[in-house]
C-alpha cells in the first residue's frame, strides 16, 4: 500500500477524534478523544519514515508514545481533582473561567 | 494479500474510532479506544516498525488504558451522559467543522506527490531503533526521563488528599 493510503487514513481517523473531543460533554471523554488524535499522528510519522527510509519517524513516534503517557497521567489526575472540589466530570459545568 | 490486510485494518480502526465517537458510555469508549490501538499497532507491523507495534501495545493497552478504566470506574460508576444536552445547537457544529478538516486533509494527500525513493529495507527492528536512540536522539531520550519524573511527582502532588 501507498503512503497515500496510510496518510488518508490517518486523516480520517483524526478527524472522528477532533469530532469526539468537540461533542463528548464528560471530561474523561474528551481525553479519549484526544488519544485517537495522538494515535492519528502516530501513523503518518511511521508511514513517513517508512515510505522515506528514515528512522526519524518511528523515534518521533517512540518519544510521542512517552509524552502521551505523561500527558494522561497528569489529565487523569486533573480530573480527579475537579471532580473531588466540584463533584462533576463534565466540561459544562467547570466554567469558573468563563467571563 | 498486502492490501487485503491493509483494508482490513483500516475498516476496524476507522470502525472503532467511530464507535468511540458515537457510543455515550465512557468504558464502552475505552475499550473501542483498546481496539483501535490494537488495530493501529498491526498497521505499525504493515510498515515493518515490529519495535513500534509492541511499544504500542504495551504502553496503550498495557498501561494507558488501566489508568483510563480505573478513572472511569472511580469517577463516574455506570452513569452515562443522560439528560437533555443545553447546548445541543453549539455541539452540531462539530459534525461541519469535522467534515470540512477531513475534506481538507484528504485534499492535501492527494495533491501532494508520490514520496521520492520509496527504497531501503523497512528498518524498523529493536537493533536499529536502540542504535539511533542511543546516538543521535540521546539528548531528547534523557528529556524524556526528566518529563516522566515531571509527571510522576506532579500527579502524587495533585492526587494526594489535603490533610
Amino acid at each position: 500500500m501507498g503512503l497515500h493510503a496510510y496518510l488518508t487514513l490517518a486523516a480520517v481517523v483524526f478527524a472522528i477524534g477532533l469530532f469526539g473531543v468537540l461533542t463528548r460533554r464528560n471530561a474523561v471523554g474528551i481525553l479519549l478523544g484526544i488519544e485517537l488524535m495522538l494515535n492519528a499522528v502516530n501513523i503518518n510519522l511511521v508511514a513517513f519514515g517508512r515510505f522515506h527510509a528514515d528512522l526519524g519517524g518511528a523515534l518521533f513516534t517512540l518519544f510521542t508514545i512517552a509524552i502521551t503517557v505523561a500527558e494522561v497521567a497528569v489529565g487523569l489526575a486533573i480530573v480527579i481533582v475537579i471532580f473531588r472540589v466540584r463533584r462533576t466530570v463534565e466540561a459544562d459545568h467547570l466554567d469558573l473561567l468563563r467571563g | 494479500m498486502a492490501t487485503a490486510a491493509f483494508v482490513l485494518i483500516a475498516a476496524v480502526a476507522v470502525g472503532s474510532a467511530l464507535g468511540l465517537v458515537v457510543r455515550r458510555n465512557p468504558i464502552h469508549g475505552a475499550l473501542f479506544l483498546v481496539v483501535n490501538l490494537g488495530s493501529i499497532a498491526a498497521l505499525f507491523l504493515t510498515l515493518g516498525a515490529e519495535f513500534l507495534a509492541a511499544a504500542q501495545v504495551i504502553v496503550y493497552a498495557g498501561a494507558i488504558m488501566v489508568l483510563f478504566v480505573f478513572a472511569i470506574m472511580v469517577l463516574i460508576p455506570g452513569r452515562e451522559e443522560t439528560g437533555p444536552d443545553p447546548q445541543r445547537p453549539t455541539r452540531l457544529l462539530a459534525l461541519p467543522v469535522g467534515a470540512v478538516l477531513l475534506v481538507l486533509l484528504v485534499a492535501l494527500v492527494a495533491g501532494g506527490g508520490a514520496p521520492r525513493a520509496a527504497g531501503g529495507p523497512p528498518a524498523g527492528g529493536v537493533e536499529a531503533v536502540g542504535r539511533l536512540l542511543f546516538t543521535d536522539y540521546l539528548f531528547p531520550f534523557e528529556l524524556t526521563s526528566v518529563l516522566l519524573l515531571a509527571a510522576m511527582v506532579g500527579v502524587l502532588l495533585l492526587a494526594r488528599r489535603r490533610a
